[in-house]
């Protein structure tokens, strides 16, 4: 099916616009119940106003849908003299991936990191760091595969701060929500780090990918409930997935959304941008 | 999995209960909250469409049944909907002269080499010996990862390192299967976005170079609205043939596979639970669809706690539970089993009616698998006596097993409390007595 411009020319503000905008909201996974809530605000909102054209609609749309999403700052911790960032979310959401990314992009600004791998229970979770590592040349803390997560970070913690490095950025094993154990195991986890360094110097990040639907919110409620999140990473941002889903997340639960990952390659990850993220979730529709 | 979407339409059906006909307004008001649901439940956006149009032709009109209420005809006819929608089971086809090929494809982070795994278990399970081929070049570590599940479930593994082409590895996978006489090779490629012409011009040559019988999607089952055009594009590209549904033990309700089925038609061959290696679940449409609709799913509990507990253990459970003579002691190895067989909400969800009693906030406490520690804790910490017969159980006893398993004696109170009305429960789900509204709307 044909993609089109939802603010195309001659678009009038009628009654298939506003459904239009809408099914474009649903189908960027931003949920029914919130689609339908959202584009009755902007009706309402585009009703005290004179427009007519959807085109001079644009602007007002966008910058409702880019209210909606902020919520504190897209910035990320900064602490002293360790910066320690626990990467968490469910399976194949892309965590060891950006942990690498995030390690990469922070040397890049001038800090220094160190890595713990801290997924000790996926198979080959702990070489598949390890190879990011060494390609990014930042030291690695690893034990062998099925040891105690919280060790790794105990030891991961004495080196960062016997070789003085800025961050620590901690790769753990993805869980389901739903896994109360693991998810003990990640409050352990948050725990042995504040005891070191004191939980304020914890960045806790969420990793969301942008193909997950509506159960994101039910996964960021659980993780936050357990761990103190700090922020969302949304990833696979490439692919034609729009990450709507946040929009509940940022809604409900408060979160910013930090950073988003862009692909495969060191490079492939930004600073969240919110007016970018709207205009791209706004960009195409198909006729509906 | 799609324990809120069974809720919600069951909310929907509450609403319409006790009314006389089934109006046009009836069903449009149910209507609307079925396509909430649907919506919610990451059922595409079109496919909700379209589902919706063809429940309404067939709901309003001249086919609603003079027998039913208005609320069994309308769940009568989602459930049927539904069921069509999900398609029929397909097995794999694996005919021929061996070995049979299969190429597993999907996005990033899906969990294919996972699936890839659990798929050579469940084939092992059909008497076949499957060979892994590690087809992953890119993802760091892929092949690695194939490696150690092929031994952890002793299943050899076809690896060539990173720089063959992964056209290469699964040809002589293929060749190598043949030699050694393996009757299947599952290949594990690389996830890749299909809107990478590369990578899905890769994809093609690999299954153009060693013609699989069959060609898997793998999906997440929290995937949302997109999974329709990631389907279409991979099945235009290598002919799909067939869906794998992982990570079905969270909570996702799993929309997107009612919604690749419905717009590519590709069958949903299997359904992927746990982490751990095991088999891959098998689909049934029919359940799939009764469990949307909260009518639960005995035969797949069944059928899970046989592979588990053996038979003679579940012919004695199944009388405990008949007679209400289920005791405490049986109640902490029942733990140790449905450990094994998934989690304890997610069994109760099959059951039928089980959903009304997991909203009892009693129940869902002590259902609850966060509490598991501490229900063993307080168990183990009674004597014998105590756990065939609680009823002993007086004040000096509550603190010494508050004390025994470090909690305090209101907790242990509660757990009692909870047992008891678990017991209760169990009693009537094991007479058959399907509680509360199910009964009336398919009474």
């Amino acid at each position: 099916m044909a993609l089109r411009e939802l603010f195309r020319p001659g678009v009038r503000l009628d009654e298939d616009f506003w459904e239009e905008l809408e099914a474009t909201l649903i189908m960027a996974d931003v949920g029914p119940y919130l689609a339908d809530e959202l584009a009755a605000s902007a009706r309402e909102a585009i009703a005290k106003t004179n427009l007519d054209s959807a085109a001079d609609a644009h602007g007002l749309i966008e910058e409702l849908l880019v209210g909606q999403l902020v919520s504190g700052s897209s910035q990320l911790l900064t602490a002293q003299p360790l910066t320690t960032i626990l990467m968490v979310g469910v399976n194949g959401s892309g965590k060891t991936t950006m942990s690498a990314k995030l390690a990469y992009w922070l040397q890049e600004q001038g800090h220094t990191c160190m890595l713990a791998a801290a997924d000790t229970f996926r198979a080959a979770a702990i070489d598949q760091l390890g190879i990011w590592a060494e390609r990014i040349d930042v030291p690695m803390i690893a034990q062998q595969p099925g040891s105690d997560p919280g060790a790794v970070v105990f030891d991961a913690l004495d080196s960062a701060l016997a070789r003085n490095v800025s961050h620590l950025i901690v790769d753990t094993a993805g869980r389901l929500h739903t896994k109360s154990n693991l998810m003990d195991e990640l409050r352990k986890v948050q725990r042995i780090v504040a005891n070191r360094v004191g939980a304020p110097a914890i960045e806790t990040l969420l990793v969301i990918d942008a193909i997950a639907g509506q159960n994101v919110l039910k996964q960021a409620k659980i993780f936050c409930e357990s761990v103190n999140v700090t922020g969302i990473v949304l990833t696979k941002l490439d692919s034609t997935a729009r990450g709507g889903s946040v929009f509940s997340i940022a809604r409900e639960l408060e979160l910013p959304i930090k950073l988003v990952g862009t692909g495969e390659q060191l490079n492939d990850m930004d600073m969240f941008d919110s007016v970018r993220f709207v205009r791209a979730l706004l960009s195409e529709t198909v006729p509906t | 999995m799609f324990e809120t979407l069974s809720d919600r339409l069951q909310g929907v059906f509450q609403k319409l209960r006790g009314r006389g006909k089934l109006s046009e307004s009836d069903v449009d008001a149910a209507l609307r909250e079925v396509r909430f649901a649907l919506l919610e439940a990451d059922v595409n956006f079109k496919v909700v469409r379209g589902f919706l149009k063809s429940l309404r032709e067939r709901a309003v009109g001249a086919e609603v049944l003079e027998s039913l209420t208005p609320g069994q005809q309308v769940v009568k006819i989602v459930h049927e909907e539904l069921i069509s929608l999900l398609g029929e089971p397909v097995p794999l086809a694996l005919t021929g002269s061996p070995p049979h090929v299969i190429v597993l494809v999907g996005l990033q982070g899906s969990g294919k080499t996972t699936a890839a795994g659990k798929l050579a278990l469940a084939l092992r399970k059909q008497g076949q010996r499957c060979l892994l081929a590690a087809a992953d070049i890119y993802r760091p570590a892929a092949i690695d990862q194939l490696q150690t599940i092929g031994k952890q479930i002793d299943v050899p593994v076809h690896a060539m390192g990173t720089t063959q082409s992964p056209r290469t590895i699964a040809e002589k996978a293929v060749e190598r299967a043949r030699d050694e006489r393996l009757g299947v090779v599952i290949v594990d490629t690389a996830g890749r976005l299909q809107i990478d012409a590369e990578m899905m011009a890769e994809v093609r040559e690999i299954a153009e170079a060693i013609s699989p019988q069959e060609v898997l999607l793998v999906a997440d089952a929290m995937t949302g609205q997109e999974a329709v055009n990631v389907a279409q594009a991979f099945h235009e590209q290598v002919s799909v043939t067939g869906l794998i549904l992982t990570k079905t033990d969270g909570d996702a309700r799993g929309g997107a596979a009612l919604s690749v089925r419905s717009v590519t038609g590709i069958p949903i061959r299997f359904l992927g639970s746990g982490e751990k290696i095991e088999p891959l679940d098998p689909f049934y449409p029919d359940r799939l669809a009764s469990r949307i609709l909260g009518m639960g799913d005995v035969l797949s509990l069944i059928e899970r706690a046989e592979e588990t507990i053996d038979a003679e253990q579940a012919a004695a459970i199944e009388k405990k539970l008949r007679t209400a003579s289920f005791t405490l002691e049986d109640f902490v190895e029942q733990l140790q089993h449905i450990k094994k067989m998934g989690s304890l909400g997610q069994i109760m969800e099959m059951v039928p009616g089980a959903s009304q009693f997991m909203r009892n906030p009693a129940m869902a406490a002590a259902m609850d698998e966060r509490q598991f520690a501490r229900v063993e804790a307080i168990i183990y910490s009674m004597t014998p006596d105590e756990r065939r017969n609680p009823t002993i159980i007086d004040g000096s006893r509550r603190r010494r097993i508050a004390a025994g398993s470090g909690t305090s004696p209101a907790e242990v109170n509660q757990l009692l409390g909870n047992f008891r009305k678990m017991q209760t429960m169990m009693k009537s789900l094991a007479s058959g007595k399907i509680p509360s509204n199910l009964t009336r709307l398919f009474g």
